[in-house]
């Protein structure tokens, strides 16, 4: 194995033979990343701060974010726009689903990470969306900024760039 | 998982029935309402909204708070005319106390009000020209909307759940250059209103999409309850700051824009009107903002007697009510909102039936829906 030692890639076992992964991760991962579709799914305060994102003066298209898909089959991303209650938690479960894989979460605001305003005393409302979906990103803010969101995609971005594509992307845990 | 099984049986009679489900999950439902339409070709015969998708449990959880922290949770309700939802609960529990509000604390409290409802209706038409097909608007609506979220974020430190109002006045007073910023916006705005109007306003195709769609009569609007704009367009004369003033509305000079055609160009018209009122308004009190006190002195804890009171303001929307009852305790015993969403809402089905699906987009736009005021 001397030879492969030095080389920037790996040697993988593969049924059939063995598999070399080289630059190829880097090329996969500049292309996922810089592509991002985020799903259009707000349901309350953050969406509007979602959308301020995606207009005139913050502009998430600068960094590749701006194809917002209305169907699951064609996003990436979920940002998670708003609280999530009980009723709707079976719907994002569904959506999450729908997804191709790779797919990515981002928990935008404080109902989506805890709850937020409405942990104690509230009888409907999901403490947090990972007790549903798993989450890549969280943003705290009742609501965060736009500027928030653009560094939580930016983190994501950076998080995409670290990954492998013979490794699986998200361990299978649902 | 089918949990839309049952309901669906309902509204499906004969085998010809075609039921279409739109939402939780849908773009142009502003949210995540969700509406079954039976359909039969392209005509809507039936349509039936389903709630509760995002009940987050506002009034019970009012119930838990003090009557200085209830407020803060309807900034979430409405949360595009956050101060109003608040302004609404402070005049409700000023009402109870019994406490004068300074000048200064009412004129600020117009101010921001009227900014809001400018923000909001500056967002309804970015969002109205999406869900028509024009991508346009959204930009435009979303760049000057952005100039009053400044101002906000100089003064209340927040851009959209502000929080400012409180029972007996506002929370901090006004940022040394809120005056000089507002000055310089409405004069930029006032040449942007007449852009908007260049876009939309009498584009043949947008003309064509509203005109005649979605109409509702003055006596339907009555009894659906609705409010704001929506019964405004239908010849209602429900404006809240002219019927039942608050706040010193009553000094003020302002037109309530009414049309009577009641279809989804006249909601639209009467909602461009009130931008140009609300200008008005701002530019009355902008320079004259009287000096002293931004808050009455209050008790720590508040303690009202034991009653009823109800407050009902006017905003973005239509009517905000809110009904409050005392035990005497420290927390409220009860609190009811009257949201206008929710009256908007039932009022769709008799809207839209008989119409196309495509049109149900036109008037859910112009209904202006914000699904967490119907849910609470």
């Amino acid at each position: 194995m001397g030879l492969t030692d030095n080389f920037p890639g790996t040697v993988k076992q593969w049924p059939g033979g063995s598999l070399l992964v080289s630059s190829v991760d880097k090329v996969v991962n500049w292309s996922r990343s810089n592509s991002l579709w985020p799903l259009v799914f707000g349901t309350s305060c953050c969406a509007i701060e979602m959308m301020s994102a995606a207009s005139a003066k913050h502009d998430w298209s600068r960094f590749g974010f701006e194809v917002a898909r209305a169907t699951p089959r064609q996003a990436d991303l979920i940002i998670c726009a708003g609280t999530i209650v009980y009723k709707m938690a079976p719907v994002l479960k569904r959506l999450y689903d729908q997804m191709p894989d790779p797919k990515y979460v981002i928990a935008m605001g404080a109902c989506t990470i805890s709850g937020g305003p409405f942990f104690y005393n509230s009888y409907s409302v999901v403490r947090g969306i990972d007790h549903i979906v798993p989450v890549d990103v969280y943003i705290p803010g009742c609501p965060p900024r736009p500027e928030a969101l653009l560094h939580a995609l930016i983190e994501l971005q950076r998080k995409i760039k670290t990954q492998t594509v013979v490794r699986p992307v998200r361990p299978e845990a649902f | 998982m089918n949990i839309f099984e049952p309901e669906n049986k309902k509204l499906v009679e004969s085998e010809q029935d075609f039921v279409v489900n739109v939402g939780p999950q849908h773009p142009s439902t502003h949210g995540v309402l969700h509406l079954k339409i039976k359909l039969e070709g392209e005509t809507i015969k039936a349509v039936q909204p389903h709630l509760g998708y995002i009940h987050r449990s506002i009034e019970k959880m009012s119930e838990a708070g003090s009557y200085r922290q209830f407020s803060y949770l309807t900034s979430r309700m409405d949360y595009l005319s956050s101060h109003m939802n608040n302004q609404a609960c402070a005049l409700a529990v000023e009402k109870a106390i019994q406490v004068e509000v300074p000048e200064r604390a009412k004129v600020i409290r117009i101010l921001m009000a009227e900014l809001t409802r400018l923000a909001s209706h500056q967002l309804w038409w970015g969002a109205m020209g999406l869900d028509l097909g024009a991508i346009t608007p959204f930009f435009i609506g979303f760049r000057d909307r952005e100039e009053i979220l400044e101002i906000f974020e100089d003064t209340c430190g927040t851009r959209l759940t502000m929080n400012y109002v409180v029972p007996g006045g506002v929370m901090v007073d006004l940022h040394p250059d809120f005056q000089k910023k507002v000055v310089a916006f409405l004069g930029r705005f006032k040449k942007r209103i007449k852009e908007y109007d260049d876009l939309v306003t009498g584009n043949i195709i947008f003309e064509q999409r509203t005109k005649g769609v979605g109409v509702i009569s003055a006596e339907d609007a009555i009894s659906y309850g609705c409010s704001g704009p929506v019964a405004r367009a239908s010849g209602v004369s429900c404006d809240i700051r002219k019927l039942h003033p608050y706040d010193g509305y009553e000094k003020l000079e302002f037109k309530e824009c009414i049309e009577t055609e009641g279809d989804c160009f006249a909601r639209y018209k009467v909602r461009m009107e009130e931008m140009k009122e609300s200008v008005k308004i701002i530019e009355q009190l902008i320079d004259n903002i009287p000096e002293g006190d931004f808050q009455a002195k209050t008790k720590n804890v508040l303690k009202p007697p034991k009653g009823e009171w109800f407050t009902r303001v006017e905003t973005a929307r239509g009517e905000l009510g809110v009904y409050l009852i005392s035990d005497g305790t420290m927390k409220p015993y009860r609190v009811k909102f009257r949201s206008p969403n929710f009256s908007h809402v039932s009022a769709l089905e008799h809207m839209s039936k008989g119409g196309k699906i495509g049109d149900l987009v036109a008037i859910m736009a112009t209904l202006d829906l914000v699904i967490p005021d119907v849910d609470r």
